[in-house]
């Protein structure tokens, strides 16, 4: 109200501004607003997501199994299959058959006495099973078994499942009608049966874990990659795209696919646990991973097998298996966070 | 209301019957011979074949077939092991695991809801935290584990507990499969009933309850949990449905026979037949497709909101 009824004699003169009223600013006062920053989508996303102290620990934990089980069997000098024994003065063969956890510097350093006994010097971290294998060799061999038909299930599973959900929500109508109609139905199957009727068909093996994943792990990509084309193909620039010519195939797989990406990354992380743990229960039933191979489920399995006689053998395992699981599913939260972040975490 | 239940059930029912007939198929035209044909002559076999139906058309033989289902008759069981009527077999195994199956579900979310809301009233407390780690835990390692390590520690070193199950004491011997089972079930309910109290806590209607002077345990009741239920639900289903189709290796290791057992010895073949094979897959589907109904239609009378959704649809 003030600055309305101003003296008549200022707004008789107007001030005009002469050169001396504009200084440059110093160089380096001169940028963008870095409390504002624009940044891309995706870097947003790593910021976001490595605020996240469970989601950072989640990835460090998979690493770190991942490189043991890809480095471990070589930084140890026997084999996952071999038994380790040696022939004694007199041509007897002497087994390392169970054998406790041991660390023979270890040893010597708490006790400050040589560790006595056939196998004294030989360091076996895990210890060795009935049949005198070396467990470390075995464990990380079978965490590397068990992540290769994870990871390489999941990864079809989410290209046909991406796929199908793409396309099911790109044509809409009777298209999707149809093909989600059958996706109800194939959602109504237990797993289980699934698994069931193929192991008539299969022999048991590694080819019954890899089907009966890819079976039955594309449904929820599929879903997801629905759900999100629904929401994106209503949006300026897809309309832009088909209005300069764009065929079907190029706008769903070159248009929408990338910005889809994020929330199928985010499936891709949970199924990855559902999928090492399929391939432990059907190798501890005995139809997955067969001998001489060895996966997380059929070391669980020897290990209670013996659990009344060699108690230790069981635990490496299942600690990898536990550790793997919790580690895929705190990278999936921290992922699913720093893809849709809700404004109170901004 | 009554339209759309009536829908649902009309899609649950059909999917049923594709997901029995696809099964059906399967299995006859599965490669082999039901016969040990060295020791039968052509025509013995010829004979036994007409008994069993078997050169009928594929569709006569599954209208047959549903028939027999229907009246409670899934077949015979050819083999050694399992020759009884597969109805009985079925009956007695669904009695166990639905016994264990139930009590590991009343376990579970009896103590994960009260977990899950001891954590949400204690928001960054002890319990808060003890509910995360604890929920974590369930959820990474599978029933059987916990099932070997109760088994190992229970019934093993301190031998208090049966080493496997014994029908004939039944609540005593299974202590130990229901509260390994309910490991899983008790962990997802903490976390899903913590993280949704916490949201219901931080809405607009109950800092509106609250500004109308409603606190302490009428809140809670009244407003919190009614609303915090209804995700819960979704969760518990097909939590139930895998604890009541048996919970595969633990019935294998601990004995019990069960449809999880009968379900394990199809998978590994053991000394089970395609006639099983059919019948538990349909028998798995049907408990499958019924209970993912009953929430369905539960989720309805939870939330109004379905239902009005629901009545605009048709």
């Amino acid at each position: 109200m003030a600055k309305k009824t101003a003296p008549a004699s200022q707004a008789a003169v107007p001030y005009t501004p002469v050169k001396e009223d504009f200084v440059l600013l110093p160089q380096r006062d001169i940028r963008t607003d870095t409390n504002f920053a624009s940044q891309s989508y995706w870097k947003g996303v790593l910021i976001h997501f490595f605020k996240n102290r469970r989601a950072v620990f989640g990835l460090i934990i998979v690493t770190a199994i991942i490189l043991l089980a890809v480095f471990g069997p070589m930084l140890s000098q026997f084999n996952y299959r071999d038994i380790v024994q040696y022939r004694n003065d007199a041509n007897r063969r002497v087994v390392a058959k169970g054998i406790a956890p041991q660390i023979p510097w270890l040893h010597q350093l708490l006790t400050g006495e040589a560790p006595e006994g056939n196998f004294a010097d030989y360091t076996f971290l895990f210890g060795t099973d009935d049949l005198g294998r070396d467990l470390w060799t075995r464990t990380w061999y079978g965490a590397r078994v068990s992540l290769l038909i994870a990871f390489v299930t999941i990864f079809i599973d989410m290209i046909i499942g991406m796929s199908y959900g793409l396309i099911s929500g790109f044509f809409g109508g009777m298209t999707d009608n149809i093909m989600q109609r059958f996706v109800e139905v194939a959602n109504s199957v237990p797993r289980l049966v699934i698994v069931s009727v193929l192991a008539i068909f299969m022999p048991k093996g590694m080819g019954l874990v890899i089907v009966a994943l890819l079976l039955t792990e594309w449904i929820g990509m599929s879903k997801i990659a629905r759900a999100e084309m629904l929401k994106i193909k209503e949006q300026e620039y897809v309309l832009a795209s088909r209005t300069l010519g764009a065929k079907s195939g190029h706008i769903i797989f070159r248009e929408i696919l990338p910005n889809t990406i994020g929330p199928i990354i985010t499936q891709v992380m949970f199924s990855i646990p559902t999928a090492i743990f399929t391939e432990a229960f059907l190798s501890f039933v005995g139809v997955g991973i067969v001998l001489p191979q060895c996966s997380v489920g059929t070391l669980i399995e020897d290990g209670f097998n013996n659990i009344t006689t060699l108690p230790y053998q069981i635990l490496p395992p299942i600690l990898v298996l536990a550790l793997l699981m919790l580690g895929f599913n705190f990278i999936g939260d921290g992922l699913r966070e720093a893809l849709a972040p809700k404004l109170e975490d901004m | 209301m009554l339209k759309y239940v009536l829908k649902r059930i009309g899609m649950a029912v059909l999917t049923l019957l594709i997901i029995t007939f696809l099964l059906f198929l399967l299995v006859r035209i599965m490669p082999g011979n039901p016969f040990p044909s060295e020791r039968m002559s052509a025509e013995q076999i010829a004979n036994k074949r007409a008994e069993m139906g078997l050169d009928d058309a594929i569709p006569v033989q599954f209208f047959r077939y549903l028939g027999g289902i229907l009246r409670g008759d899934f077949g015979k069981g050819t083999s050694l092991y399992y020759g009884a009527p597969i109805s009985t077999v079925l009956s007695t195994a669904i009695s166990n695991s639905f016994r264990i199956g139930g009590l590991a579900i009343l376990l579970g979310s009896a103590v994960g809801l009260l977990l899950g809301i001891v954590a949400a009233l204690n928001r960054g407390k002890f319990w808060d935290g003890f509910c995360t780690v604890f929920s974590i835990l369930g959820v990474c390692v599978p029933s059987y584990v916990f099932l070997i390590f109760l088994q190992y520690t229970f019934a093993f070193r301190i031998p208090y507990f049966p080493y496997f199950f014994d029908p004939n004491r039944f609540l005593f011997s299974a202590v130990i499969p229901s509260v390994s089972l309910s490991l899983f079930t008790m962990s997802t309910i903490a976390r899903f009933t913590r993280n949704e109290m916490v949201e219901v806590f931080d809405s607009d209607y109950v800092r509106l309850a609250e500004a109308k002077g409603m606190y302490g345990s009428s809140l809670v009741r009244k407003h919190v949990l009614r609303n915090a239920l209804i995700p819960i639900v979704t969760v518990l289903a097909p939590l139930v449905v895998d604890l009541l189709t048996g919970a595969l290796v633990v019935e294998k290791i601990y004995g019990i026979n069960g449809i999880g057992k009968l379900m394990v010895d199809a998978i590994t073949g053991e000394g089970i037949d395609y006639n099983y094979v059919l019948a538990l897959g349909i028998l798995y589907s049907a408990l499958y497709i019924g209970i993912m109904l009953i929430v369905d239609l539960l989720y309805g009378v939870l939330d109004p909101r379905i239902r009005v959704a629901a009545r605009e649809e048709g």
